[in-house]
């Protein structure tokens, strides 16, 4: 909410500078967002008359006009607003003026004809935006005074950025009553005598939909002035607080909103047939809005109905057809509270959101539609002259909130903010805050809470309000006194992943959990998790991997000349199977170089040995290597013949790891092999705590053999064969030679492995081992067809 | 006796011309080996006269010491040559890198939470987590945020159905923390919250932390205390901390806290809006009603809970300036920290 700090200070009994104020609204938690001059800087500008208007003898567009800028002071100016026009009072810059633009006016000659000033719009004096024509002035202006004093601009508009509770600070009367609370001035009165009825016109009103609109004040008022204009202090006071004048009936109903809070509406009375109904909806009803949009309503939508159809939307918008215009005679006002689960939500679901439903989904002061109502005839008769109906008021008793009470009790009080304030005062701020003491006992105090503060309903409410009175930063601050407990420590596998994973070589990156969905279907198939309003439609769908944030990652540093790289990511990814899969997940991508660039370091390319190996690396990290099982598998976002599964002991699948299928890569745009890993953290087994277990004090014995076997052979079947025959002497068996080429077949590979034996309760005799590696290559043999390599 | 010397003094010769150990060693067996020439000197002394056996003996003698000297020093002189030799051989430029081996880093948003949680996990809280497709009744309802309630526009939520948003905060945790562990309870709750925002200073995506204390007698004190000491260790400086009243519909009382801008030390600069104070956590008094929807009994416990923007703490230890290049992973970003 913008407000003008003059029009605050005639409402407080207060002196304090634009800085203090705006120090002390903050601290008393009205955050303050931003402070404006109510005018840029000008000066030389005063009000003019213009006397005469003549034509331009070289230009249609322009007229001369003889401008009264002072007693006695006539000014020829040449003038191209189409408004201008003798008599008219309009902002006049005289022969050196500064203008916000920092022009300094001088004489100049126009098409041939001298002129020595300028007529100015509200635009060029960056009142508005409005440049169609010449600022009109109201005619009581005094001519040749200065129009900085005359609209008395030499004051600064304060926005608050207020909190959903405090609804009662959206206006000017409301904020005055909290600035004198927190200042502890006096709030100035606002007597609003009430209009005596000049006739006897009235509308009938019913309210139908209980408990929406418990109060409904309503008044006609007859023979408006349609050429009425609604004058200058006023325009300038909407101006201020950001609106814009557009009708003096409109004008007045948005200026005592803002001055009381209470939101207002005016019917053209002559559209009106019959009654008023404040009712829901009926099926099939639409509504042209006052902003020319129409919309369908649906039975919870609350409108305010005439006999026939619907006017408005309660507490929202007016309607277009019932709305005041130029030819407006007779209008029939609305000063009405709506209940604020009655119009919470209701706008946002026709896509508005409106002076009127902000406040009445805060909650307005129930109290406030008569007095309203009393302050906007007034206005309106002096404006615009007419004769006014008597109020009637209809109302559902039961439905009007009641003021609460609620218990402030003294010990709670002190216990919660570790600070004993005198009771007196804790009774000072509280009714300084509209709060009526209702009981006071040695125990604490019933209060009855005002009218206008809906956030005001439980015990914590008061202690915070005495909190902020007595101001927040003046209350004490210690430590909780937490019992010390000693607790098995919380260990979090992230921590060693990402240790693991960064000793590696491998940095961490953040993407975002939406993606894009093409990109998720090339992963992960159609389907996931959709994002229901999308930033874009690039961020719209919940990651079903984070391969896609790890791809676009590596994209984004591949167009940067970075063409080396290892990237992981740690998070949740996301399928939609009933109740929606969130599992916790570490991925990483390899590209580039095995090695970073260095004149000692090997220059081929990373491969699927890799980022297998850095797999391998950090399962071991994990502790839990021994337990988890690799097989070739298919994956659609791998390549067919470089893809391996990760499974757990019972069979689960963890992850996979493999090379980015070519097809993938080319639609992704990608000019070189990409390796990628995927481990589901949810599903790794716990790392076992280590049993220890003696080292054998006897020597081991390694023997190597080769073996040709069929190319499709497995290395890990052939292991498995090796340690099955081998039995508890073989401790270790390593492959560390893969060959195929020239001496071999072509469907033939020879692997050679390290076989290492070692007995725990003595030294092992040369024909042991020798009949273990017999053994081997016999079951080698009939396993794979495998020969030893050079027989 | 002249025929003596000038075997040693031949021998002499011989060794100061051996260049290597093995012409050492023949120059020691042509002298001193079985058939060596000293040798058979001594062998011949028996067809001396008796008389001059002894004078002749001790001259051989001392001729044979005399050469064994030398062959000994010739050797350490050898010896010393041929190390130098080798040295100068192996030696390298040192100045070349060594061979490269990079090592990766975390995302500097990982390092503030690693950061944070340190600070709390030492003071005995612990770390809980919660799912990211949150439902209604966690994100909102529980903390006393009813459907059409106008603090739902504080959070742009992102919808997935009917009941399921994407988290817009990470209070929830709290929430299902209460519900499955009886107070006393210190819990922080890191993790990616979600907001339908995206301009400069907004990411759709960013990470929070929120803590929750909660046991008999905690106070709006405690809470001022707790977040006072948070903030002077997050930034390893005794900033001047100030809280100002707020809302949030799950805490009464509530405040918003500021530190003195870290980058103008309070005089008031573009980055903190000539205020001189950044805003970098939101906090309060549990609310009674959130106490009650986790079935904790709000007479007896009382509680407080704060949350802070971690890519906001990131900014200001750091000096990052641009949100947005937290999730753009440009490791020429990523690589500084």
């Amino acid at each position: 909410m913008k407000f003008s700090k003059d029009w605050l200070f005639q409402h407080v009994d207060a002196a304090i500078g634009t800085a203090e104020l705006v120090a002390r609204l903050t601290m008393a938690g009205l955050e303050v967002d931003g402070v404006e001059p109510a005018a840029p800087a000008f000066s030389g500008v005063v009000v003019g008359e213009i006397l005469a208007v003549a034509p331009h003898p070289e230009a249609d567009q322009l007229r001369i006009c003889r401008v009264l800028a002072g007693p006695g002071a006539i000014r020829q100016v040449v003038c191209g607003a189409p408004n201008a026009r003798a008599g008219l009072k309009a902002p006049f810059a005289e022969v050196g003026a500064r203008l916000p633009d920092d022009r300094t006016i001088g004489a100049a000659r126009l098409r041939g004809v001298e002129s020595f000033g300028m007529l100015c719009s509200a635009a060029e004096l960056g009142l508005s935006g409005d440049h169609q024509g010449l600022l009109e002035f109201d005619a009581e202006l005094p001519v040749g005074a200065d129009v900085r004093a005359a609209l008395a601009l030499e004051d600064d508009l304060i926005e608050v950025d207020l909190t959903p509770n405090r609804g009662d600070c959206l206006s000017i009367r409301g904020l005055a009553r909290e600035v004198a609370a927190v200042l502890g001035e006096r709030l100035k009165e606002f007597p609003i005598p009430p209009v005596a009825a000049a006739a006897d016109d009235r509308l009938p009103i019913v309210l139908h939909a209980e408990g929406a609109c418990p109060r409904y004040a309503g008044r006609i008022v007859r023979g408006l002035d349609p050429g009425a204009r609604t004058p200058q202090w006023l325009q300038e006071r909407l101006r201020r607080a950001g609106l814009r004048a557009i009708h003096p009936v409109v004008d007045v109903t948005n200026y005592v909103m803002l001055e009381l809070g209470q939101p207002m509406h005016g019917f053209d009375l002559a559209q009106v047939r019959g009654g008023i109904e404040v009712r829901h909806a009926r099926p099939g009803e639409v509504l042209t809005l006052l902003d020319g949009s129409e919309i369908a309503l649906d039975g919870k939508a609350l409108v305010i109905a005439d006999a026939e159809r619907p006017l408005a939307l309660a507490g929202i918008m007016g309607g277009r057809d019932s709305g005041v215009g130029e030819a407006t005679v007779d209008v029939f006002l609305e000063s009405a509270h709506f209940a604020p689960q009655a119009i919470a939500g209701k706008a946002r679901q026709y896509g508005l959101h409106t002076d009127s439903s902000h406040r009445f989904e805060r909650g307005v002061d129930p109290e406030l539609p008569q007095l309203a109502l009393e302050r906007a005839t007034a206005l309106l008769l002096a404006i615009a002259g007419g004769r006014a109906g008597p109020v009637v008021l209809v109302e559902q008793p039961h439905a009007i909130p009641e003021a609460r009470v609620v218990e402030l009790r003294r010990s709670r009080l002190t216990q919660q903010l570790d600070i004993a304030i005198p009771g007196a005062r804790v009774v000072e701020m509280l009714t300084s805050l509209g709060l009526e003491t209702v009981a006071e006992t040695d125990a604490g105090w019933q209060f009855r809470m005002p009218s206008w503060r809906f956030d005001l309903g439980i015990e914590a409410d008061l202690i915070e309000e005495v909190a902020r009175i007595h101001g927040y930063n003046e209350l004490p601050a210690s430590l909780p006194a937490l019992a010390p407990e000693l607790r098995v420590p919380q260990e979090n596998p992230l921590d060693a992943v990402r240790s693991a994973l960064v000793n590696r070589g491998y940095q961490e990156v953040i993407s975002y959990s939406f993606v894009p969905p093409e990109i998720a279907a090339q992963i992960a198939g159609e389907g996931g998790v959709r994002v229901a309003n999308p930033i874009s439609a690039a961020m719209s769908v919940m990651r079903p991997s984070l391969w896609p944030g790890l791809l676009l990652a590596a994209r984004h540093n591949l167009h940067r000349q970075q063409g080396r790289l290892r990237l992981f990511e740690t998070g949740l990814r996301f399928s939609d199977v009933p109740g929606f899969g969130q599992q916790l997940t570490v991925a990483g991508l390899v590209t580039g170089d095995r090695d970073p660039e260095g004149w000692n370091n090997a220059r081929d390319k990373a491969g699927f040995y890799d980022i297998k190996g850095d797999v391998e690396a950090l399962l071991q990290a994990l502790g839990v290597a021994p337990s988890i099982r690799m097989e070739r598998a298919g994956h659609p976002a791998l390549h067919p013949g470089q893809c391996l599964r990760l499974l757990e002991a019972a069979g689960k699948e963890l992850g996979h790891v493999g090379m980015l299928s070519p097809a993938v890569a080319r639609e992704l745009d990608f000019g070189q092999p990409l390796f990628l890993f995927e481990i589901l953290m949810d599903r790794l087994p716990l790392a076992a705590t280590p049993r220890f277990r003696a080292p054998s004090k006897f020597p081991a014995v390694r023997r190597d053999i080769a073996v040709v076997v069929p190319r499709q052979a497995a290395a890990a079947d052939l292991l498995a064969v090796i340690r099955n025959t081998a039995g508890r002497l073989l401790t270790e068996a390593r492959i560390f030679d893969v060959y195929q080429g020239e001496g071999l077949e072509n469907n033939e590979k020879s692997i050679a492995v390290g076989l290492t034996f070692q007995d725990e309760e003595r030294t092992l005799r040369d024909s042991d081992v020798q009949a273990a590696e017999a053994a081997i290559v016999a079951a080698l043999t009939s396993a794979f067809g495998a020969r030893l390599r050079g027989e | 006796m002249d025929n003596l010397d000038g075997v040693v003094a031949r021998a002499k010769a011989e060794l100061a011309a051996a260049e290597t150990l093995a012409a050492l060693d023949a120059v020691r067996v042509h002298y001193l080996g079985k058939k060596g020439s000293l040798t058979a000197l001594l062998q011949g002394l028996g067809q001396l006269p008796a008389a001059q056996r002894r004078e002749a003996g001790a001259g051989i003698n001392s001729a044979k010491a005399e050469v064994q000297a030398a062959i000994e020093a010739r050797r350490e002189e050898l010896a010393q040559a041929e190390m130098a030799h080798r040295l100068a051989a192996e030696t390298l430029d040192v100045t070349l890198p060594g061979s490269r081996v990079d090592v990766g880093g975390l995302h500097p948003i990982t390092r503030i939470l690693q950061r944070i949680q340190t600070i709390f996990v030492s003071a005995g809280y612990r770390v809980e987590e919660g799912p990211e497709i949150e439902d209604d009744y966690h994100n909102f309802e529980a903390l006393n945020i009813p459907a059409h309630h106008p603090a739902r526009a504080m959070h742009d939520t992102f919808y997935i159905d009917d009941v399921h948003v994407l988290r817009t905060h990470t209070s929830p945790v709290q929430v299902r923390t209460l519900e499955r562990s009886a107070p006393p309870l210190r819990i922080i709750c890191p993790g990616r919250v979600y907001r339908c925002d995206s301009d400069l200073t907004h990411t759709p995506m960013f990470h929070q932390v929120e803590g929750l204390v909660v046991d008999r007698g905690i106070s709006f004190a405690h809470l001022r205390g707790t977040v006072d000491q948070f903030l002077k260790a997050f930034f390893a400086a005794d900033l001047p901390v100030r809280f100002r009243p707020s809302y949030f519909p799950f805490t009464e009382p509530s405040a918003e806290v500021d530190i003195q801008c870290t980058q103008c030390g309070g005089a008031g600069c573009r980055v903190c809006k000539h205020s001189g104070w950044l805003e970098v956590m939101g906090c309060g008094m549990v609310h009674p009603r959130v106490l009650a929807h986790c079935g904790v009994d709000a007479e007896v416990y009382s509680g407080f809970a704060f949350g802070m923007g971690v890519e906001r703490l990131a900014m200001m230890r750091y000096g990052i300036g641009d949100l947005r290049m937290f999730f753009e992973n440009d490791l020429r970003f990523l690589q500084q920290f």
